[in-house]
């Protein structure tokens, strides 16, 4: 193979990263900065997806879809947070997990009630749906470059709200430290709600930016949940340059593991994260326990 | 944590399974009294387990639909007796397979059990059922193990095998002038019984296959395996994926830019009910199936009217997989006139059935595998449409079968 063939795996592996750092980004939030352990992150997921789908359809523009979809994917966030989450924080964290389990059930089954069973997808939006010639018989569609110019905004925009805001500091420490928090006259009540729905807003977002390029079908949640939970790990609760470099490594490894060793493509991503765990428990760039 | 994961899915379970049980009991105490006041015999007990939630969601309802369509042609009446459903949502998990037909074949005492969708669970089903167990009707799952080295005299199938899906690709291909071939497909059982079945014909007719590329199951980033087939420059590619990867790998072969220059083959799956979703990215996408909405055959017709007029969706291939063996289950009654226990004639009628099916003529095989044709399928204007009968009366070598 010639030197333009890696070239173009190395645009793949880059923007597969991007688009598992924005796929990944709800969960960094909720369960790398907050420690809220969240299985139905892929449920969050697939609702943006479906909101995309749906309100694409009724409106017949991506943006617009967004646009109304997002304030509807921090409402759920909300209702879930008040009405089950919030009961949780002082337990231990497999009530967490039972409780959001519980969520993807009910998720999975409102999904078939609301939109049925059928395999959807989501037109690219016109000014986007273009493609620029890579090789003499492969062209790349520039919808994917928008994504990951999307992801880029996404991750700056997270790392500056958690690390140089007022907002993120007072998360941070609500986080670590619930009772200080309020004792130092933050209604640590409001501002978790207001946390989790972000966090949910994200995971949608995730969704709908994804959608066009992806299908949209009963069940498409679960295919995200495993991979988000891996990238997070990797970088280490707390961190979101850890969650991004984290995406970026098994962006590389996932795609070249497919080109140089295609037996093994499909436990590369898992035996990378063996790895690194062997070798830094915290994952790359998490705090010590 | 994996426990816990256990306990949630049992207890959803039991709701379900519950509230099953409850209709069940209260249309019992309503109509058991009168039915007995007037002598009628005891119902057929017809165990159903199908996916209905998750992936395969769509085509456990769409099979269900279409047997309860043609029960319903029927009076709902088979040989003379009234039919009580058990009805159980498979969710296509192997590990519940063993539990839940356990429960249908000890517990509800079925006298036929028609499922499922995923290979996997129609073996652990076949394992169980073959046998002294009741008459089983496999509406789909393709594993060549269950008409072969699984077969038994109570098992039949009325979808295809993956031999019968990969087979008739290969001179297909050639003679639509494609000899250079990749050979793409996702990397489990299923899709690999059918790219042997296709290398089987493929490469004594004349074909290379230039590089074969299992991809993981149920992945669907193929975006380095695109840049990899368009390295490879060969004239077509022929794949097999299903259901939302299906979506996915036709719109990102097209947005890749690959369809000028490479020709898009594949199991009849690739395109199949996928018309809206996939648009126009799968124009001039070329498939191989025993079944097109388009075929012109008055059974088609009246089909799939039928089912529209039932269900308000549109009939696929999966529907008709369950329609006809909604057919094949009547034919049993008929011919013993309700009578269970003839079950050695019950099976003969329904192994030499010829059924009208709306694919074209459907007879079964020694190892009651369907024998039908199979069509090459181009899609045009959103319809797959029958470019021309790719295999004539395909029948399915049933290896391992001594029967």
């Amino acid at each position: 193979m010639e030197l333009s063939f890696y070239l173009v795996q190395l645009l793949n592996a880059v923007q597969y990263g991007f688009l598992l750092f924005l796929v990944a980004s709800g969960l960094t939030l909720l369960f790398g900065i907050m420690g809220i352990i969240n299985l139905a992150h892929g449920s969050f997921y697939m609702l943006g997806s479906y909101l995309a789908y749906w309100l694409t359809d009724v409106t017949g523009n991506l943006w617009l879809g967004i646009l109304l979809g997002l304030p509807i994917a921090m409402m759920v966030g909300y209702i879930v947070e008040r009405f089950a989450i919030s009961f949780l924080y002082k337990r231990d964290h497999l009530y967490q997990v039972l409780l959001t389990f519980a969520l993807i059930l009910i998720f999975n089954e409102l999904q078939q009630i609301l939109w049925g069973t059928d395999v959807h997808s989501v037109p690219i939006p016109s000014i986007l749906a273009g493609s620029f010639q890579l090789t003499e018989n492969q062209s790349y569609p520039v919808y994917r470059l928008f994504i990951s110019a999307a992801c880029i905004a996404v991750a700056c925009g997270m790392y500056w709200v958690i690390q140089k805001t007022r907002l993120g500091m007072i998360i941070r420490a609500g986080a670590s430290n619930r009772e200080m928090v309020q004792a130092l006259g933050i209604n640590v009540n409001r501002l978790f709600a207001f946390v989790f729905s972000m966090g949910v807003a994200l995971a949608g977002f995730a969704g709908m930016l994804a959608a066009p390029v992806d299908s949209v079908y009963p069940g498409m949640g679960e295919n995200v949940l495993i991979i988000s939970f891996v990238v997070v790990v990797i970088g280490g609760t707390g961190s979101i340059k850890g969650a991004f470099v984290g995406a970026m490594l098994i962006g590389l490894v996932s795609t070249f593991g497919k080109v140089l060793l295609p037996e093994m493509a499909s436990i590369m991503v898992y035996a990378l994260m063996a790895v690194i765990l062997m070798w830094r428990p915290q994952g790359l760039f998490g705090r010590a326990a | 944590m994996s426990e816990k994961n256990n306990k949630g899915i049992s207890r959803r379970d039991f709701v379900i399974k519950g509230s099953v049980a409850t209709a069940g009991l209260a249309a019992a105490s309503v109509l058991g009294p009168a039915q007995f006041a007037i002598g009628a015999q005891a119902k057929v007990k017809v165990g159903i387990l199908l996916p209905y939630t998750g992936t395969y969601a769509k085509l456990g309802t769409n099979i269900r639909n279409a047997m309860m369509l043609r029960f319903s042609e029927a009076g709902n009446k088979l040989g003379g007796r009234s039919i009580e459903f058990v009805d159980i949502d498979s969710e296509a998990k192997p590990a519940k397979a063993q539990q839940l037909t356990n429960k249908l074949i000890k517990k509800e005492n079925v006298d036929f059990l028609v499922g499922p969708v995923h290979s996997v669970v129609g073996m652990a089903m076949a394992k169980i059922a073959r046998g002294n167990g009741p008459i089983t009707v496999i509406p789909n799952a393709g594993a060549n193990q269950l008409t072969g080295s699984l077969c038994a005299p109570n098992i039949f199938r009325t979808s295809f095998s993956s031999y019968q899906m990969g087979y008739p690709g290969g001179p297909a291909m050639i003679e639509d002038g494609h000899k250079r071939v990749v050979l793409m497909y996702w990397n489990y059982g299923f899709g690999k019984q059918v790219a042997a079945a296709f290398k089987e014909s493929f490469l004594p007719a004349g074909g290379t296959i230039v590089k074969e590329i299992p991809t993981p199951f149920p992945k669907v980033d193929f975006q380095a395996y695109l840049t990899e087939l368009a390295a490879l420059k060969p004239d077509a590619v022929y794949t097999f994926y299903a259901g939302g990867g299906a979506v996915k790998f036709v719109k990102d072969f097209a947005a890749a830019g690959l369809k000028n220059s490479i020709k898009l083959y594949g199991a009849g799956f690739l395109t199949e009910g996928l018309g809206k979703a996939q648009g126009n990215a799968a124009e001039g996408v070329r498939t191989i199936l025993h079944y097109a909405d388009t075929l012109d055959n008055p059974a088609n017709h009246r089909f799939r009217a039928a089912f529209k007029s039932s269900t308000g969706a549109e009939a696929d291939v999966y529907a008709v997989q369950g329609y006809d063996a909604g057919e094949l289950i009547l034919r049993g009654m008929n011919a013993v006139k309700g009578d269970t226990g003839a079950r050695a004639e019950m099976i003969r009628a329904m192994e030499t059935a010829e059924i009208d099916s709306p694919r074209g003529k459907l007879r079964f095989s020694k190892s009651h595998n369907p024998i039908h044709d199979i069509y090459l399928r181009e899609v045009v204007m959103g319809k797959n449409q029958v470019v021309r009968v790719a295999a004539k009366a395909q029948d399915d070598p049933a290896e391992g079968c001594s029967m």
